[in-house]
């Protein structure tokens, strides 16, 4: 064992001596026996923060969107940061699930019903923003194209329509993906319940499932097809978030480096969060057998590779401002670095630059504590990234006579924390109601690694 | 027979009077008085009240929160006999409804009156008075409401254009603050018991009137004037006073000094080639200012197939808008202006003139300034600004009138102000005799004598001692709590009255609408003192013309009204005497102590008597883009030397909120806490203090730094002084400024070059064809809608900017708003700098709506609310729009603003007449900006296409154009080749702002060509 700590590549995805019953039996006991009281603690913590985001919606929604530090020239502040922020956090999720599945990546087993799970509530959260931050959000449905009496459509050459079908169809997708996942489990939990409420509750939820070869030949046919429909969408989703900016002639915004940058960012910040959710997950429920160091180190060379892409962004988006020869461009670069919002932009360096680079390391990888502290200084560092564009750009642009700083209110940073309750509440009953890794598949996984045999 | 009569009538009854009147705390504010709501210990809940009853500054608070309520809010009144009194006023109420309306019966149109159609505005002529000044109207009434004002072409002071006062007047009207009850000694009183009391004052004093006074601002109304003359006719004893805090006293004394009488100085700045201006902002005040700068700017720029244009120099102590127009502009201290303009004569070789020491002139400047002016015998022109010495204007008419000007560019008349006389001797007088007990009587007819009178003289006090004090006025200010008794005045667009122009030219006031608040006026006032049955204003004003009438009355005054001037009554030029006995006694120099000191009217409060206007408050003041606050401005060497500095608040800033010094000012042993203000262009070691603001009850907010400039300012040094010293404070303040980044960032945003240059290379502001666009071609059939702005003849005045918030119904936002960058200006004027010392030019950038034909805006709105016409114009639907915000991201102008809150005032029911019908009042959470007034553009095609014809040129103007004094703005048919606006469009002077963009804007620019002296280099 000290050997496969010192050297996670060559540890196991899943520690051996495990049988389908033994797999089985720990996962599911952590839904079906009773709930430890550090849930309690957890979920009471968080269902107030979401409290909070109720709250602050509330007041929100009747004093006006001025209750934010959003002005003229900054329209955009924390609401599209936040927006684009837990967007990417879901990315992971769906990268891990979809494009690693088809990749037949065996290490994605045991974290993929997390990451998809993850990616629900990042994608609930980040839907609340784009209708938040209207000036009339109980007219948000004038976005979806529906036969209007006036004859009115949608203006479609607005990258904030793409955004709405981009995100429509990622959320519902994803959905569809993680429940088909989620039915052999189902029934799985419907069969090994004793109590009649939890075993009617799980077998609704199951559908019908009764594990015959049919279903199971159906069940990964459509599996492996709505994977195949979700991995274009890894990369579209962030693309078109990436519009909303690209699209916008704005210094800092209009750049056409956004959609791969945004995409290898999301997908940075996405394994950050699930490295941030898992590590202390593992420990609490003493998973250590079924999300191994060769999961975390899979995790942390992932996050060193995309963090290499954004990092390159970052150099391009530098070069191109100088090779444009545009003065406006020139500007807002310089302004970035060194101008008020300075400290921001060094702090975004910090964190998804150079501390990323501690992951060339195996001894880093290999130290959990580490890579817990590396992945919350990335999910920081993303999030001050997306606010270092959407802000600086805005705060200094064609004219000298219009520039303006933007700076958050409380009710901002109400909202903002807020959904972290939002996310976690959400993470806490998924923790407490669903097998939150996904049964079926280690049992396969058993199988296919042969684990079972192995000692 | 009013409530406030009622409540008068329960007073009488009821012993409700508080017996013994409690000693006032300090201050107190909201949380505060929550925090003693909570702690006060009653023996029940309901008594709670009680305790914060006496608390001292609640009824500051009252007036800061609801100003409407507070001028009927009695202390004394308590509870039991509050109920009572509601119980009264619920029965009262109904009684009231069974009355018959008085004396008219109500009936719908029979006879359609002629002219009346519902949905079309008419215009009438009228006229405002500033400073003694009258400046011809046209104010627009849509079914009876005053909506909009604009300048009457027919009236010499106007020529169609008006300045930011008479923009802001509007809201003044319909102020809901303004003053609406009779006051006596501070409670609500009635009209018919002022008389009762008035009738009584007068039994009582004796025949001969002595003890009885009038004091009056710088009045040229005939009509008043005669009144006032009647007055004094009918009781001798009585005595005239005269008092403006912002006066001509020196320009009268001037007059004195040089021709032994006061008379006017009029110019003719048509023929001005050569203009030196000695600290006079001739551009922006006084009351020929208008027509002053239209003249200025025909002559001031390059006509075409011409090569010259007039030239101006500026000599300035506190920057002013004519210094921005200079092509040549020093900045020294104010009292060294007087020895520059010596050392002007003494080149020109008058002899007799002692040369004084100068410092920092640049010594190339005044040999090739008086060889200029020498070759411009004739047709140059020197100006003395009004807070000058009576010297430096005695010299400055021996300067024209030995260049010759005299005839040309300077005439003299007879003085327009009625009775002129020195101002401040005047007030002074009066407040001695108010000492010794002589005043028994006082009308105050107007202002604010309380607020703005020197300070050393204690006006305060003395007309406390005053038995039998009147005040009447638009508001319920100091001084009307001060006196015995106050009546609401008559707003001038709700009265009959008459006024003159700078020329003389005479203009009959008529009233747009009735008095809103039962205001009267000083014709009704002194009518109720001389007449035996007191007259209506209309009737006292049209009587005095009556009386002057040669010909049939009728008819002169249908004219007279028609056209907004009598006939004839401009003044015309005489004949002077030059003395020169006075050229040797230059008034001692004082030695500079410490900081000079130059008190300056604020720029868009003026000296307080704007104060509660939300539209002037809110209006970015030129120079520092500042509102709701008044600064102390110095000169960025001075700051440097206190350490002083003034940057971008982290909390939202640079546009929006500055954070900047506070500074403790004494002097003269008088002290008060101020913002500093560092302001390009400012001359060395001296400060600005700027009037008008620190009054109380105005609206400003708890973290103001406004202060009281008139706490400091004394009679000996009414407008310069010495000895003003500066304590940093170490403390830091923030101020709501719109605009603070003066630099263009090396960005060709202001193209400016100079006459030289210009003629060298016409074409220097030539921007390459519009590159290809993806996009498909807007369509370009006419008529297409298109705007150019003259930046060489904007002088920066914000007259624009005011028309356009009174014709697009553009809410105010408040200070809170304005420090959070939330402004909802649709038309601002950018300020640029760009060098230093005496070569520093400031520029002015009117910025509306681009209009763009590749509107970035319009390509990023998801629903479609953002769209753009076949006319050429980019329309905002403000009902479709849901408040992204990503138009005004993209918008690289950043003209769009954004309704963050309901900013439009849904609830003050005097507002809601103020409203231009045909202007969609915005609700909370859309965006919104310039439309190139399409409701204008709309209502001029009906009318051709009713009269089956197309637009013509120029029949479409929009508010921002109207009221440009200087016609910089022209709007109209770019498809037109043969159009105003088309012809500006092909000057070589012409280009776009941000033309790399290709987003096309249909606004464009006219260069700026400057004309220095060549001869000066720029050494400073």
């Amino acid at each position: 064992m000290a050997q496969e700590i010192n050297n996670p590549t060559r540890a196991p995805v899943l520690a051996p001596g495990y049988t389908y019953r033994s797999v089985t039996d720990k996962i599911s006991s952590i839904v079906l026996r009773g709930t430890p009281r550090g849930w309690y603690v957890g979920f009471a913590i968080s269902f107030l923060l979401a409290m909070l985001l109720l709250f602050a919606m509330t007041y929100l929604l009747i004093a006006g969107i001025g209750v934010w530090g959003v002005n003229i020239p900054v329209g955009w502040g924390f609401a599209i940061t936040n927006f684009v922020w837990w967007i990417g956090i879901g990315h992971a999720g769906t990268l891990i699930s979809a494009i690693l599945l088809l990749l037949r990546q065996p290490w994605r087993t045991s974290i993929n019903r997390f990451a998809e799970a993850m990616t629900l509530f990042a994608v609930a959260n980040a839907a609340l923003f784009p209708i938040l931050h209207l000036g009339r959000p109980y007219f948000a449905y004038w976005l979806f194209p529906y036969p209007d009496v006036m004859g009115v459509w949608p203006q479609f050459r607005s990258p904030l329509i793409w955004d709405l079908f981009a995100i429509t169809t990622y959320g519902l997708v994803s959905l569809l993906f993680w429940y088909m996942g989620l039915v052999p489990d189902l029934a799985t939990l419907r069969d090994r319940a004793t109590k009649t409420p939890v075993k009617m509750f799980y077998g609704l939820l199951a559908m019908g499932w009764r594990g015959s070869v049919y279903h199971w030949r159906r069940y990964h046919k459509s599996y492996f097809l709505i994977a195949a429909l979700a991995t274009p969408l890894v990369v579209s989703v962030h693309s078109i978030v990436s519009f909303d900016f690209a699209v916008s002639i704005v210094p800092g915004w209009h750049t056409t480096i956004f959609p791969p940058y945004f995409v290898a960012g999301a997908i940075f910040s996405g394994f950050a969060m699930v490295l941030t959710l898992t590590i202390p997950l593992r420990a609490v429920y003493h998973l250590e057998d079924f999300v191994t160091m060769r999961h975390l180190n899979v995790m942390a060379k992932v996050m060193l590779a995309s963090g290499l892409i954004v990092a390159y962004g970052y150099m391009m988006e530098f070069f191109t401002s100088w090779y444009s020869g545009n003065t406006f461009e020139q500007f807002m670069t310089l302004n970035r670095a060194f101008g008020p919002y300075a400290v921001l932009f060094w702090l975004m360096m910090l964190c998804n630059v150079v501390i990323p680079q501690a992951l060339w390391l195996r001894r880093v990888r290999a130290n959990v504590i580490l890579l817990f502290v590396i992945s919350i200084l990335i999910n920081v560092g993303m999030w001050v990234e997306r606010l270092v564009i959407v802000v600086t750009s805005l705060s200094r642009d064609f004219l000298p006579s219009s520039w303006g700083m933007y700076a958050p209110t409380l009710w901002d940073w109400a909202v903002f924390i807020g959904t972290f309750g939002l996310f976690f509440a959400l993470l806490f009953l998924f923790i407490r109601l669903l097998p939150m890794i996904s049964m079926a598949e280690m049992r396969e996984l058993v199988q296919e690694t042969g684990a079972g045999e192995a000692h | 027979m009013s409530i406030a009569a009622l409540m008068q009538e329960f007073d009488v009854f009821d012993a409700i009077r508080d017996p013994s009147p409690k000693e006032d705390d300090a201050q107190a504010t909201s949380e505060e008085l929550r925090a003693r709501l909570v702690q006060a210990t009653g023996e029940s809940d309901w008594n709670r009240l009680v305790a914060c009853e006496n608390v001292g500054e609640l009824e500051k608070f009252l007036r800061r929160e609801f100003p409407r309520q507070a001028t009927v809010y009695d202390t004394t009144i308590k509870r039991r006999a509050f109920l009572k009194l509601l119980g009264a006023g619920l029965a009262m109420a109904g009684l009231a409804a069974c009355s018959p309306p008085q004396g008219e019966k109500i009936l719908p149109y029979v006879d359609k009156p002629e002219r009346i159609v519902p949905g079309l505005p008419l215009y009438y002529t009228t006229a405002m008075t500033l400073g003694g000044y009258g400046m011809g109207l046209l104010v627009r009434s849509d079914m009876g409401r005053p909506t909009k004002v604009e300048g009457n072409p027919k009236h010499p002071a106007s020529l169609g254009a008006t300045d930011i006062f008479a923009q802001g007047s509007l809201f003044t009207l319909y102020d809901p603050v303004r003053s609406q009850v009779v006051l006596e000694n501070g409670k609500p009183s009635a009209w018919a018991s002022f008389q009762t009391a008035l009738a009584n004052s007068l039994k009582e004093q004796g025949s001969d009137g002595s003890g009885f006074r009038v004091l009056t601002p710088a009045l040229s109304s005939p009509t008043l004037g005669a009144q006032l003359q009647t007055l004094l006719t009918r009781f001798p004893g009585a005595q005239w006073h005269q008092y403006e805090p912002f006066n001509e006293d020196n320009v009268r004394a001037g007059s004195l000094l040089a021709f032994g009488e006061i008379v006017q100085t009029r110019y003719d700045l048509t023929r001005a080639q050569v203009i030196l201006a000695l600290d006079s902002d001739f551009l922006n005040s006084g009351g020929g200012s208008l027509r002053y700068a239209r003249d200025f700017a025909m002559g001031h720029q390059v006509q075409a197939g011409q090569s010259t244009m007039s030239r101006l120099y500026a000599v300035e102590s506190t920057p002013g808008l004519t210094g921005t127009q200079a092509d040549n502009r020093l900045a020294m201290r104010a009292s060294q202006i007087a020895a520059f303009a010596r050392a002007v004569a003494a080149g020109l070789g008058i002899a007799g003139v002692p040369a004084g020491p100068l410092e920092n002139v640049p010594s190339d400047w005044i040999p090739a300034l008086v060889s200029d002016l020498q070759a411009h015998r004739g047709s140059s022109l020197v100006i003395a600004g009004d807070g000058q010495p009576p010297y430096v204007h005695a010299l400055a008419h021996l300067l024209n009138d030995f260049l010759g000007n005299v005839g040309s560019t300077v005439n003299y008349t007879d003085s327009v102000i009625v009775n002129p006389t020195d101002e401040l001797t005047s007030l002074h007088t009066l407040t001695g005799d108010m000492r010794a007990g002589r005043v028994t009587r006082l009308l105050i007819l107007g202002g604010n004598p309380v607020f703005d009178a020197p300070v050393d003289f204690g006006f305060q006090e003395e007309l406390a001692r005053v038995p039998f004090s009147v005040h009447l006025g638009l508001y319920a200010n100091e001084t009307a709590q001060v006196c015995t008794w106050h009546l609401p005045e008559a707003h001038f667009l709700e009265a009959w009255s008459d006024t003159r122009a700078f020329d003389g030219t005479a203009t009959v006031m008529q009233p747009l609408i009735a008095p809103l608040y039962g205001g009267i006026t000083a014709h009704q006032l002194l009518s109720e003192l001389l007449d035996p049955s007191p007259r209506t204003s209309d009737a006292i004003v049209k009587a005095y013309w009556q009386e002057r009438s040669r010909g049939n009355f009728e008819d002169e005054w249908r004219t007279t009204l028609a056209t907004g001037v009598v006939a004839d009554t401009a003044l015309s030029p005489r004949a002077v005497t030059l003395n020169t006995g006075w050229l040797g006694d230059v008034p001692p120099e004082i030695p500079l102590q410490s900081y000079e000191v130059a008190f300056c009217p604020d720029p868009t409060v003026l000296d307080g008597s704007f104060a509660p206007n939300a539209w002037l408050q809110e209006l970015p003041k030129p120079f520092t883009k500042l509102t709701w606050d008044n600064i102390v401005a110095l000169s960025p060497t001075t700051a440097q030397r206190m350490g002083f500095n003034t940057t971008i608040a982290a909390t939202g800033g640079e546009h929006g909120q500055v954070e900047t010094d506070l500074v403790e000012i004494n002097y003269g042993g008088r002290r008060t806490q101020a913002a500093v203000w560092i302001m390009p262009g400012h001359a060395d070691d001296m400060v600005t203090l700027y009037a008008g603001y620190g009054m109380t009850g105005a609206d400003t907010s708890d973290d103001s730094p406004a202060y009281n400039a008139y706490a400091l300012r004394t009679s000996d040094a009414p407008w310069m002084g010495t000895g003003l010293e500066l304590t940093p404070l170490h403390k830091r303040t923030s101020l709501a400024t719109t605009q603070f980044h003066s630099n263009m960032e090396g960005r060709d945003l202001v193209k400016h070059t100079t006459l030289d240059a210009f003629l060298q290379d016409p074409d220097f502001a030539h921007q390459p064809e519009p590159a290809l666009s993806l996009f498909p071609p807007q369509n370009q059939e006419p008529p297409q809608w298109g705007m150019a702005i003259n930046l060489n003849t904007c002088i920066g005045c914000n007259a624009c900017v005011v028309a356009c918030q009174a014709e697009n119904n553009i809410p105010t936002v408040g200070r809170a708003e304005v420090l959070r960058a939330r402004e909802m200006h649709w038309l601002r004027i950018d300020r640029y700098y760009e060098g230093e010392g005496s070569a520093l030019q400031t520029f002015h950038e009117p910025i509306p709506c681009m209009h763009c034909e590749y509107a970035p805006c319009e390509l990023v709105c998801p629903v479609a609310a953002t769209t753009h016409s076949p006319d050429g114009l980019n329309e905002m639907t403000y009902n479709r729009c849901v408040g992204t915000r990503y138009c005004s991201n993209n918008c690289p102008y950043k003209v769009r603003r954004f309704n963050f809150f309901q900013f439009a005032d849904w609830e003050t029911p005097s507002l809601k007449p103020m409203r231009n019908p045909e202007v969609t009042v915005r609700s909370r959470g859309v965006m919104e900006k310039c439309t190139y007034c399409v409701q204008r553009i709309k209502r001029a095609k009906t009318t051709a296409e009713i009269e089956d014809r197309p637009v013509r040129d120029g029949e479409i103007v929009t508010a921002c154009q109207a009221v440009c004094p200087t016609q910089a703005i022209v709007f109209g048919d770019v498809a037109d080749p043969k159009s105003r606006v088309s012809q500006l469009k092909a000057d070589s002077r012409n280009y776009v702002l941000l033309a790399e963009l290709n987003t096309r804007p249909r606004t464009s620019y006219l260069a700026i060509v400057r004309n220095p002296n060549p001869e000066i280099q720029d050494k400073s």
